[in-house]
Order: structure tokens, then sequence, then C-alpha cells
């Protein structure tokens, strides 16, 4: 644990008096891939999550950046206890979230929210927003009064820049923009400690984006909420974070304060990433060094020996990579990277192949 | 005012329109509306609504009395002598003498009974199957998944069976009655309605705000009973309109191979067609008619159930 | 002249019983032989009606164009013999791609214009071979047929970065991965060295590793083959990097066009600078806020009626309202389609009478 708690960036003002909210550690989730008639048999694992530790500091975001597949999605659920955890603990404000009883996890759920990608389907189409809002405060035992209930529900519509007209409607009345905002109304009226948000605003419109993510920041500010967030989009979480993880194939390849993470990525992977993410501006896509990485993503059910990323990696070694897999190992105070030659590729000793 | 200013009120009209929509729509009453609008609903519900008139104000509508053979001297079957629609008798009379329009409302009512009861029975034992084994499925975990696969299996023994087939045993093993016709149809349909609604839940528990209702906290039972049952029920209610169309068929197909209610005295069309068989060359509009009936009221059904479908899913229009 | 002229292109949809849908109102730009020209603008602006217009792919029920589309053919080296049933107009060596028939059209597609779709799953047809989807193509247009075909498929495949493709010539579509199919896609749509090529979205549905492949590629094939591209997509940084030229789209109307470096360098139309300014840069420090647009892109109002970009627009005045806004020649071939441009001293923040839409911020996006 202590080698956990060196990775605080001390950039956070919020964390200076308190300690983490969220720790993760080697967190585990293996999906069963089954098959067989009446009674299924397990002929191997999805290693969705495979061994993940970070923690989050209250008060601040962190990001969580990968590609499809990399389990980041996965992570997330499995901090609620959505999915199924394999092994690893979860603690959460001094709890471990991992072993709790499912009746106490589900109380637990109040103070454990999520915002999910796509806002016309995380809404229940034949609820209408009322019903949406109330439903977490009921099964909380939250709603005992009308009025108060009421209260609540105008009270989160207003946060998120709403008005109370909105509640006798129904989710596909509303646009893109407007129905993510209920979304994360429905997480707030809980006054959560901590939200999960799932690629908050990669299934709308561009300038709608904007509105969403400056709405997280305002909300953050004003509540001292601690954000998880998720997404595919470098730019975005590097926006929204104080500490960026970046995943590949089931496990963080690196993890920095987010400039630090800009300024100087040390991991091959974070390196061909951020190149491959475009710029609106041509003078920086015209002179920009392009990493572009060979083939696909290998599949989770059968990860590489070694270091995951060896196959596609520009630098990777015959011997080391391919055989030893590289611990996430600290490099910097808070600069966390899981690469066997991260030196080496940073001073230029090692030179792509 | 200047005109100017007037387009300014306009705009923040435009703009302020979408909001100032007091009302909300529910899914269901947007599909009603979309249902009024269409021309196959509009035939479907029409047919639909007589039909179901005749079979409820039968004996107010029908001029006599369907089982007293008033004009049994007219009618010689063995001499090929029969009796044509005339004004005391629309549509003519029997082989026995009887008013041929009498016998076919109050023949109606058979239908519609058997029909809806048999859809009922259908409907509520397949619901029970299928739920059971879509709740479980969807979110039991592994007792759940093997609770699902043996109702399932079971369902699909049911299925494999032609459904008139499975009637034909059903009514043989209980002997013919009304109520043997109704178990019998309202059986054939259960594995249908089972797999529908088993593959309606599958498909809703996938859906992100299932898994958005558990990150709130609700708990199982209550995400089944309030999330994912309502939203599942949308193909099972078009299923149920269809089916009905099926079961009148199925009934009249019973009564006809005599599987049907013994009792002489309850005209029904099946009976009707059956009996009318026997004079096809010297009477065809005798078994023409019940055949008509039948005919027309299923189409009823299927267009009305079809226009449903088209409606509760705008996905499928073109 | 060149390659393609789009002029003044509308697209209606008309439904019975349902107001007009003008989802394409009056569009026009070129694309000249071995460009990349870019259509940027965001859902249910009219980018992808724009495209399946140009390709003919428009159901033909409730559907009415208008406007012109002429691809220059090359001098019938690659559109074939001189044909007695070809108009006199395409004699001279060009052809309305809004007029053709349909016998036409099929004709042109993947000889002389390709497009290439946003899902490469639902794009390819899942029981049949990957191989035998492009050997048809070969065999469509260019006669090719058994081991010929095969070998051209695999050089084709091979050419797009696919490896091991005599292999995935006898593969299923499911079994590849999205870059790979993508890359087939692409495959197809090249393959009988088509002017003009298409790309609706081709990377949105992919990873940003992956994304930056499909771009290389597309930028090779231009480059080599002198292919010009009519690039659609709703981001920026991918218009920055590949596009020549640049055409926003709002509401089915282009709003800005221009050169990329002239447009991002100094963009005019409000809504382009709020694009700009409402989605991070990976290269800007940690933090620096975000100016959204506000509202949705629902809120909007008929071009007869004046900008449509007004509800929106913190520029907005009256004079917004007076009827449509011209597109206007800012300096070269920098157009804009605005009454107050971003940088031609007018003062910041509505004008007085502008209240009901500035203050609507909230309520309206909300």
């Amino acid at each position: 644990m202590s080698q956990l708690m060196s990775a605080d960036t001390g950039t956070n003002e919020a964390a200076a008096g308190g300690s983490s909210l969220l720790e993760v550690h080697d967190l585990k989730v293996h999906f069963p891939i089954r098959s067989g008639i009446l009674v299924d048999r397990t002929i191997g694992h999805v290693r969705a999550v495979d061994g993940v530790s970070l923690t989050v500091e209250r008060g601040s975001t962190y990001g969580l950046v990968g590609e499809s597949g990399c389990g980041k999605t996965t992570l997330g659920r499995a901090v609620l206890r959505l999915v199924d955890i394999t092994d690893g603990q979860v603690w959460f404000d001094g709890t471990d979230l991992a072993h709790l009883g499912s009746e106490q996890m589900r109380r637990q759920r109040r103070n454990l929210q999520m915002v999910f990608q796509d806002p016309l389907g995380s809404l229940n189409p034949r609820q209408n927003i009322q019903s949406i809002l109330t439903e977490g405060l009921q099964v909380h035992g939250l709603s005992t009064d009308r009025q108060d209930t009421r209260r609540r529900i105008v009270q989160a519509l207003d946060d998120v820049g709403m008005s109370g007209r909105a509640l006798s409607r129904y989710p596909h009345e509303f646009s893109g923009g407007q129905r993510q905002r209920i979304g994360i109304a429905r997480a707030l009226v809980l006054e959560p400690e901590l939200i999960i948000c799932d690629e908050p605003v990669s299934a709308l419109d561009v300038s709608i984006q904007a509105q969403v993510l400056n709405l997280l920041e305002e909300l953050q500010r004003e509540r001292g909420l601690t954000y998880l967030v998720i997404a595919h989009d470098l730019a975005v979480v590097r926006h929204v974070s104080d500490t960026v993880g970046v995943m590949y194939l089931g496990s963080l390849v690196e993890e920095a304060d987010s400039d630090t993470l800009y300024a100087q990525p040390r991991h091959p992977y974070t390196r061909a990433l951020m190149s491959a993410v475009p710029v609106p501006d041509p003078t920086v896509e015209d002179s920009r060094e392009r990493i572009l990485l060979h083939g696909d993503l290998p599949s989770p059910s059968n990860p590489p020996a070694g270091c995951r990323f060896h196959t596609r990696c520009p630098w990777s070694q015959p011997q080391r990579c391919a055989e030893e897999r590289p611990e996430l190992r600290t490099i910097a105070p808070g600069h966390r990277v899981a690469c066997h030659f991260a030196e080496e590729i940073a001073e230029g000793t090692l030179q792509r192949n | 005012m200047s005109k100017k200013s007037d387009r300014i009120d306009r705009l923040a009209e435009l703009t302020a329109a979408r909001a100032e929509d007091s009302e909300g729509h529910s899914v269901w009453r947007e599909s009603f509306h979309r249902l009024r609008r269409s021309p196959m609903a509009i035939v479907g519900a029409s047919v639909v609504v007589v039909f179901v008139l005749v079979a409820l104000l039968g004996d107010i509508i029908a001029p006599h009395d369907p089982i007293s053979q008033s004009w049994r001297d007219e009618v010689f079957p063995n001499r090929n002598e029969f009796v044509g629609p005339r004004p005391e008798n629309l549509l003519g009379l029997d082989n026995m003498g009887r008013d041929q329009f009498s016998r076919m409302v109050i023949g109606a009512r058979q239908s519609l009974l058997v029909g809806v009861v048999a859809t009922v029975l259908g409907l509520s034992a397949g619901a029970v199957l299928g739920g059971v084994a879509g709740a479980a499925a969807g979110l039991g975990g592994v007792w759940g998944a093997r609770l699902d696969a043996v109702i399932m299996r079971v369902v699909d023994v049911m299925l494999a069976l032609p459904t008139l087939l499975l009637a034909v045993t059903v009514a043989a093993l209980l002997g013919p009655s009304l109520v043997t016709v109704m178990i019998a149809v309202g059986v054939a349909q259960v594995p249908i309605f089972a797999r529908l609604l088993r593959g309606s839940m599958l498909a809703q528990a996938n859906r992100d705000y299932v898994l958005a209702a558990s990150a709130v906290g609700v708990r199982t039972r209550r995400i089944v009973v309030a999330h994912i049952l309502p939203n599942s029920l949308g193909p099972v209610i078009v299923q149920a309109t269809l089916v009905l169309g099926i079961a009148i068929i199925d009934a009249a197909a019973l009564s006809y191979l005599g599987l049907g209610n013994p009792d002489p005295a309850v005209p029904e069309w099946g009976t009707m067609l059956a009996d009318a068989q026997r004079f096809l060359s010297g009477a065809p509009e005798l078994a023409v008619y019940p055949a008509l009936a039948i005919i027309i009221t299923a189409l009823g059904f299927t267009l009305l159930g079809e226009a449903m479908r088209e409606s509760l899913d705008p996905k499928l229009r073109k | 002249m060149p390659l393609l002229t789009v002029d003044d292109l509308s697209v209606t949809f008309t439904q019975r019983g349902e107001r007009d849908v003008h989802a394409v109102d009056g569009v026009s730009f070129t694309v000249d032989e071995g460009q990349v020209v870019g259509l940027v603008g965001e859902s249910g602006c009219g980018k992808s009606v724009t495209s399946l217009a140009l390709m003919g792919l428009l159901p033909s029920r409730g559907v009415r164009v208008g406007g012109a589309a002429h691809l220059r053919l090359n001098g019938g080296s690659g559109a074939g013999t001189p044909d007695d049933t070809i108009p006199d107009q395409e004699q001279q060596g060009s052809v309305d791609l809004l007029a053709a028939d349909a016998r036409r059209m099929r004709d042109l597609r993947g000889s002389q214009i390709a497009m290439v779709f946003q899902d490469p799953l639902s794009s390819l047809n899942p029981v049949v071979p990957l191989g035998l989807q492009v050997t048809e193509i070969l065999t469509r247009h260019q006669g090719l047929r058994g081991e010929a075909a095969r070998t051209k498929a695999a050089e084709l495949l091979e050419r797009v970065g696919i490896p091991d493709p005599r292999r995935r010539l006898r593969e299923y579509p499911h079994q590849q991965s999205g870059g790979i199919r993508q890359r087939a896609l692409i495959a197809m749509a090249v393959a009988c060295r088509p002017r003009l090529m298409i790309a609706d979205e081709p990377t949105t549905a992919l990873d940003v590793t992956i994304q930056a492949q499909i771009l290389e590629l597309l930028k090779d094939l231009v480059h080599n083959e002198g292919t010009a591209l009519l690039m659609i997509t709703h981001d920026l940084g991918v218009v920055a990097g590949l596009c020549d030229g640049i055409n926003v789209l709002y509401a089915g109307r282009v709003v800005e066009a221009g050169p990329r470096s002239a447009l991002f360098a100094a963009p005019t139309h409000p809504y382009s600078v709020g694009l700009l300014h409402s989605i991070p840069r990976l290269d800007a420090p940690r933090g620096e806020p975000l100016t959204p647009i506000r509202g949705s892109i629902n809120d909007n109002i008929a071009w007869n009626d004046g900008c449509a970009f007004a509800p929106r627009c913190d520029r907005y005045t009256e004079a917004c309202l007076e009827g449509p806004p011209e597109l206007r020649h800012r300096s070269g071939e920098h157009l804009h389609r605005c009454v107050h441009p971003v940088g031609e001293g007018h003062q910041e923040g509505p004008a007085s009478g502008a209240g009901p839409a500035a203050t609507s911020t909230m309520e309206g996006s909300g």
C-alpha cells in the first residue's frame, strides 16, 4: 500500500488534507468463455482487466484512457460491482467493495454513481424524467416526503442547467446533450462522492461536448466531487483530469499527472496514442512526428507473453520484451510506467526499429 | 412596434417552442398516435370492432332463433332443394331449415369466446414461462442460466410439434368440448409467447438503462418488474393480436374435425363449415359464408397486429 | 475545369402529412483532381446526404433532388468507348451525377467514383468471403476473372496494407478487425482507380491509432494515385491534417469555405469558431476553458427567415433576421455566410433586442 501512496501526485489542493477516496488494488476481471448445450463448460477466459492498481484522490479527477478492448469500461463497472470481480480489492472510503455482500454493495451505490456513454440507451424509454430521477431516492429510502423529493429532483435538474418543466417529459423528447444532462442529474440527486463517467461526451455532437465537459467541471468545483473519467479520447481525458492512466490490453501502462503525461510520455504506447490524436491546427498536423503502430490489438483472451505491447511496439527489443512482463514502476514522483526501456527511449539511446 | 422587433420576438418564439411543449408524450402514446394514422390499422380495427359488436350483441342482431327449424318443410337436402337469400332470411336457410344469417351472428360469439380465452391462456402461461426464463437468464447468474436452459428446452419440444397437431392431441386427450378447444388452442400458443417474451427480455437486459438502474442501486427484482418487463411487452401484445386471429382459425379447424363443442344447439363457424361440406354441390354458399367469416375476422386481427407492430417500432417502416 | 463541380445541390425529404425537410439547401463546391476536400459539420448538417446524392444512393421516393453535380470524365480512356445512348453532354467529357439514370450510375460507381462508409462491418456482405467481394468489382468493371482477378485482388489488399492478403481473401468480414475491414473497403473503392473517392466518416468507428493508420493510407492513395477525395467528417482534427479545401456545413448550407490554412488561421463564421473552441485540444494546457456553442443543433430557424445559426450565436443581432445571409468572399477563396463575421470590427456581445435568445442559453440548451 505504501507504494500506492507514493503515487500521490501532490498537485491537487483538495487532496492536501484528505487521503485517497478510491484505491483499486491488483484488480482482475476475467470473463469466462463458455460453450455447451445444457451444461456449460468454461473453455477460456477473456482477461478484460488483468491486475490494475490505481488511487483516486478525494476531490480530484482521474482519467483512464485507452482504445476499445483495453478494459477501461470493465474497470469502471467493476468498481461499481456491475460486473463480477475475479480478484483484487476496491477500497472506497475505507471499505473493500470487492468483498461486500450484495445488499451492502447496493446500499453503497448511493455514494458511487455512474454516467454512461449512450445518453438515450441509458434512460428507460418508458419512464418520464420525474420517475427516472425519483427512482434512486426511492430505492435508498430517501424519498419519504413528497415535497422534499420534488425539491431535490428539481434542484438536481437545475444544477445541470435544465428546468423543472422537463419532469413530465420522456427521454426521446430531448436532444442528445439534454439527455446526457439528465443522466448526470440522475447521478447527482443521490449526492454521491464519486462519479464514474464512462465516455461522457463521445456520443455527443462536437458543439455539445464542451457544454457537458464544462458542466462536469462546474459541478466538481461546487460540490467537491471526485471523478473517474473513462474515455478513448486523450484530448478530452487530458482536459478534465488531474491524473491520467493509460490502459493497454487489461493493464495500466503509464500513469502521470495530466501535464507531465503530455510533456514527457514515457511508454511507447502513450507516445503512439498521443501522436495519433488529430489536432485541429494545420501547422501542428503538418509538423508533428507520427508513430504509426502496426497491426491490431491482440485478443484479450490470449494476450502476448512478456510485455503486452511488444507485438506492436516500435522500440521492442527481441529478448526481454517478449519474455518478461514489465512492472508498473515509479520513474519520477507521481509518474509510473510499465516499460523496461522507458529511460533509454527517453534519452534517445534506444532508437525505433 | 417595428417590424424588426416582431422578428426578434418570433426568433425567441421559434427557439422556445420546443421547451414550451408542456405535456410529455410517453412511448405508448406516440405509438397510438402513429397507429391512428395507419390505413392498415383502420381497416383491421374496423373488422375487429364489427366482429366484437356482432359477437356481444348477437341476440339483438339475430332476427330469428338460430336453432329453431322454422322453415324445415322448404328445404330438402336429399333432393338438392335449398332456399337462397330472401327478405326474411338474408343469407337463406341451412340444410335443416334454420336461418343461416342468425346462425352466423350467434356463431361469432363462440369464435370470440374461444379466441379470447385461448389467447389469454396461451399468453399467461407463455408469459410466465418466458418471463421466468428471461429474468433468470438475464440476471440470475450461473443457476439462472441453468433454469433458463431447462425451461427453454421444454418450450422447444412444444414448439417442435405443429400447432394444430398439438391442439388435436390435447383435444383427443380431454374429449370434445368447448373447454377442450380453448385449452388445446391456448396450449399451442404457449411456446410462441414464451420464446418471444424471453428473447425480448434478454435484449432489454443488455441495454444500458438496466445497467444504469443497477448502478443507482435498484434491486434486481425491481429491475425485472419495473424496467425490463414493461419494455419487453410490445412484441408480446402485438403477438397476442395476431394469435387471436390464429386461435379463431384453429378453433374452427378443431370444430371442423369434430373435436369442438359437441352440442348441436350452439352454432359455431367451424362446425357449420363441416356440416355444409356435405352439400357443396347443391348449396356451396352454405360453406362459403362461415369460411369467409373466419377468413375476414382472422385477417382483421392480423392487419391490426401488423399495424401495431409497425407503430411500436417505427424503424420497421420504410 | 475541376473534376467535380457541385452547383446549388439541394435535397428535400418530403413525407405526406409532414413538413418538408431541407436536408441540403443549395450547396456548391468543387473538387480538383488529386485534391482532398472536406465537408465538415455535425449530425444533421446535410454532409452525409450530400455524399449519398452524389453517389445516386438516395431512395427515389419521398426525396427531391435539385441542382447539378458535373463529374469530368477522362477523355474516353476510363469511361469506355463512345456510345450513342449516352447524352451529348457526356460526349463532351462530363456527366451530371444527379441527372444520370440508374444504369449509368451503376457504371460510374466503382469505375469513376467510389465510396467508403463509416461502418465497415455493415458495408461488407457478412456471408460472402472478403476476396469474392473484391473480385466481384474487378469482374464487373474490368472484366477480370478467375486467377487473374484473385491476383489483382491480393495486390489491392497488399497495397492498402493488409498483411497476408492471399489468406484474407478466403476469410469472412467478421473474422477481421475493424481496421482490416476498413482497409478492405478502401481496397474495394480504389480497385478500379476511380477518379473521385467519397469517404463518409471513414475513421469514426475506429480507434485512434487505427484511425491514424487509415488516414495515412488515404493520404498515400491521393498522393500516389492522383485520386481526388471528398472527406466527410465531424472531426476538425482529421480535416486539419488531411484536407486541402474545407467546407463547413450548418443546417444544410455551407457557412464557411476556404483553403485549410486560411480557414484554420482565421475562421470567421461564429459556428466554425465555436466548433474550434468547444473541443479540447491535445496540445492545450490542462484546464484551459472551453467555450461551448449554446443550445443544440435542433435550435435553428429556417434559412429563408434569416441565419439558421442565429439562435445559438453570440454575435446575433436583428440584422441576422433580414432574410438569408449571402455566401460572400472574405479574401481570395475564403468564403463565409455571416452578417457579423468574427474579426471584422463588430462589438462583442449581443446587441440590444437580442435579449430572448441570449438569456435562453441554459434554458434552451438545458
